[in-house]
């Protein structure tokens, strides 16, 4: 209905990308738009050097005896992890696609603190080199999780540098989160009310109280464990007095949280994309928008079922067992709500929908694994097994990695100005898919028959399942590459796209020229029915 | 690009593009400014949760090192910190009122407040130093019952504190960036939410003293 061309192929208007060409026009850049391109490529850059410690982990356990020593397989999967964790999920949606979208979601010229806004790069810049200084110096062996005392008294690595990495860019997560929360609260356009707000907008609002709640948890933890480690006054030490499991309290206090930073973002693309390639409107507005609060507030108060086996008392445990089940509704009023959208709704195929698709099957077997490890019993049999790597990998890269990826696609042509080859595209993501699940399937039943995670050799009967998982992972890191380089060819050479590339319903699609003017808008928008309104019928949703 | 700023050309020299009016302006800096005061809470919060932990895990030596506490330069701090406060508030207020010399003579009030107790901060953490209760390789503690417990107490207590002064340092930075801001004229429009907003901030920073003083100086002092 509105996919005409707002202005003539031949000449190109000004928008965000050509309004200027010089470096500082990138590196002092305040408009929002620039900050999400340059967060995108540093975010790209770290996912392959954490995709790179992954796949040297994988070629590893082709065979029993492996190929590296203990010492140097231990710094591989804790380089993967801080990388992946710190570096790529936590940032990943929120500051590429939410920093781009959430201001012409609803309508503003800018994020309100345009200026934070590219100090929140800088941050994570310099926290970045800190931690890869900590790589390129001998790398880290304590699991990204840092457990206490092995990191503050035993470890012969460069674990300041690592906390140093990790304090200075959660500031850069916070001051993104506090740019969404003000931007949301005080930037909307006039008729955008909290009920028209797009799924995405109320997602990532949860993500950035998340942010701002969790995040300086962890930050004072590792100036504690930093400084434990200067002077061993033996604060997380038993043998001086000291409680290591405060220590993993005060890390799960914001670890768990964070689980939640990279998948509420995940979750809000997802609620996009499904809407617009069913043609209807989201089933049950409300619940979704609300479930996504739900799911902040419930954060906060499951992160001990990560010490079930730590001596933690059982009664603690029975609650925080029960809670950890409570996460499971929200995340499931989800699943079931873009299920019931789906339903009697015109659907197609194109790429950010195979992604889509491919999320809302693997998040939901993410999701109910995360069930068998909220049950005490079964907890305590498959603690530190492969089976809580394939959980949280469903999650994770099944999850987040998809509907970022399904994101990136949706909009590309928004963003870039251009369209993607769609067979490619849709060839790299079955490619994804199928190696996704031959990497992390495995790994559910090597972890269900005992294979404890972290080691470098392993019984040879788990050899078949270790090399299937192998293959997988080599099929990924392709399913990975080629979207990579036909999207950078795509930037330059594909066909220009027209304003509205899928008819998506939406401020940034219907009202904002692709790509979008450094300000945004032509014209100050104004919101005069509810999101998603496929049907064009004016219905207004209620919430709750 | 140029005619839109054209368009958007702000009326009043302190509005930036992006917002419509300066009422919006100064709405987005109080809640961004107080969600900001919130992250503060939760960093402090890690500390005051492991103090929590250890208090209750170790009451004894807890009373034992209150002893060694400076309790006459934590209560003058105390005051002098509120007092500072009271400063704050009042140069906010000339700031209101367009009062250019008031402005900046109760800046500079607040800012030698601050120094003053950082300077008797440095006093007491020179005490510590003397009497070996730096925790590390140098730790000395009288009662060898509590040697370890104390240790990691005392680690609080520098952990705890020491955030807490590199937080007044940065206030005073800030403070400074007001005085030199207010000389240059920079409020004379009536526009002063930066003071208003290093103001939370200064006052913030006073409330987390309000804790530590009782819970690090004065519990268990009397035992």
């Amino acid at each position: 209905m509105n996919a005409t061309l707002p202005f003539a192929q031949t000449e190109t208007p000004i928008n965000y990308l050509n309004a200027d060409y010089g470096w500082k026009s990138w590196l002092f850049a305040t408009d929002h738009k620039r900050i999400a391109l340059l967060y995108l490529f540093s975010i790209t850059a770290f996912f392959f050097v954490g995709g790179a410690f992954a796949v040297a982990m994988r070629i590893n356990l082709l065979t029993p005896e492996g190929i590296f020593s203990h010492d140097t397989y231990n710094k591989l999967f804790t380089m993967h992890g801080i990388i992946m964790v710190f570096f790529f999920l936590v940032p990943s949606i929120p500051a590429t696609l939410g920093n781009f979208l959430v201001p012409m979601m609803i309508g503003a010229r800018d994020l309100a603190f345009p200026r934070i806004n590219l100090l929140s790069w800088y941050i994570y810049i310099v926290g970045g080199i800190f931690t890869l200084t900590a790589v390129f110096q001998g790398g880290v062996d304590t699991g990204w999780t840092f457990y206490a005392p092995f990191s503050s008294s035993y470890s012969n690595t460069h674990v300041i540098l690592a906390a140093l990495g990790i304090f200075v860019s959660g500031f850069s997560s916070i001051l993104t989160g506090l740019n969404f929360i003000v931007t949301i609260h005080k930037m909307r356009a006039p008729g955008m009310t909290w009920n028209r707000l797009p799924l995405f907008i109320w997602g990532h609002y949860a993500t950035s109280l998340i942010q701002v709640l969790g995040t300086p948890v962890i930050a004072i933890t590792m100036v504690l464990l930093g400084l434990e480690r200067v002077l061993h006054a033996g604060i997380f030490d038993p043998t001086l007095g000291g409680d290591p499991i405060l220590f993993q309290h005060l890390f799960w206090f914001y670890s768990h949280p964070a689980v939640y930073i990279m998948i509420l973002p995940g979750m809000a693309v997802i609620s996009e994309i499904v809407a617009c390639f069913s043609r209807k409107a989201i089933f049950g507005y409300g619940f979704v928008a609300y479930s996504s609060i739900a799911i902040a507030v419930f954060s906060f108060i499951v992160w001990g079922h990560h010490l079930f086996v730590s001596g933690q008392s059982m009664y603690a445990s029975m609650v925080f067992s029960f809670f950890s089940f409570l996460v499971a509704i929200p995340s499931a009023i989800k699943v079931f709500n873009w299920t019931a959208t789906m339903y009697k709704g015109s659907i197609s195929y194109e790429t950010p929908m195979l992604y889509a698709f491919g999320f809302m099957g693997l998040f939901t077997i993410g999701g109910l694994t995360g069930l068998f490890l909220a049950t005490m019993a079964i907890d305590v049999h498959v603690t530190d097994t492969y089976f809580v790597i394939a959980h949280f990998h469903y999650v994770m890269v099944g999850g987040m990695v998809m509907a970022y990826m399904g994101g990136i696609h949706f909009w590309f042509p928004k963003i870039s100005g251009r369209l993607y080859p769609e067979g490619w595209a849709k060839f790299a993501a079955l490619l994804v898919f199928a190696g996704f699940n031959l990497t992390f399937f495995p790994q559910f039943i090597l972890g269900y028959q005992g294979m404890p995670r972290r080691y470098a050799h392993y019984p040879p009967e788990f050899q078949v399942l270790n090399v299937m998982s192998t293959a997988g992972a080599s099929i990924l890191a392709l399913g990975y590459l080629i979207p990579m380089i036909y999207l950078a060819w795509a930037w330059r050479y594909g066909p220009k796209s027209p304003q509205n590339p899928w008819n998506a319903k939406g401020l940034e699609w219907e009202q904002s020229p692709t790509p979008p003017p450094t300000f945004n808008f032509e014209h100050q928008p104004v919101v005069t029915e509810p999101a998603y309104n496929y049907s064009g019928e004016e219905q207004e949703v209620k919430l709750g | 690009m140029a005619d839109s700023e054209a368009i958007l050309a702000p009326q009043e020299p302190e509005l930036r593009h992006h917002f419509d009016d300066s009422a919006q302006q100064l709405e987005a800096s109080t809640l961004g400014m107080w969600v900001f005061l919130v992250t503060e809470v939760m960093f402090f919060g890690g500390m005051f949760g492991a103090y929590i932990v250890y208090r209750n895990m170790y009451p004894e030596a807890f009373a034992s090192t209150s002893h060694f506490m400076n309790v006459t330069i934590g209560a003058i701090n105390t005051g002098v910190l509120i007092f500072s406060s009271f400063t704050m508030v009042l140069a906010v207020r000339s700031a209101q009122l367009r009062q250019k010399k008031a402005l900046i003579a109760f800046l500079i009030l607040t800012l030698i407040l601050g120094c003053v107790f950082l300077s008797l901060k440095y006093v007491e953490y020179h005490e510590k130093w003397v009497d070996h209760h730096i925790p590390g390789p140098g730790f000395q503690y009288a009662d060898p019952r509590y040697f370890h417990q104390a240790q990691i107490l005392f680690y609080l207590y520098f952990a705890m504190t020491g955030m807490h002064a590199i937080h007044m340092i940065v206030g005073a930075g800030l403070l400074i960036t007001l005085i030199v801001m207010a000389a240059r004229n920079r409020f004379s429009s009536g526009w002063y939410t930066p003071v208003e907003m290093i103001g939370l901030y200064w006052h913030f920073v006073d409330i987390v003293w309000i804790f530590l003083f009782p819970l690090l100086y004065l519990i268990g002092h009397t035992q």
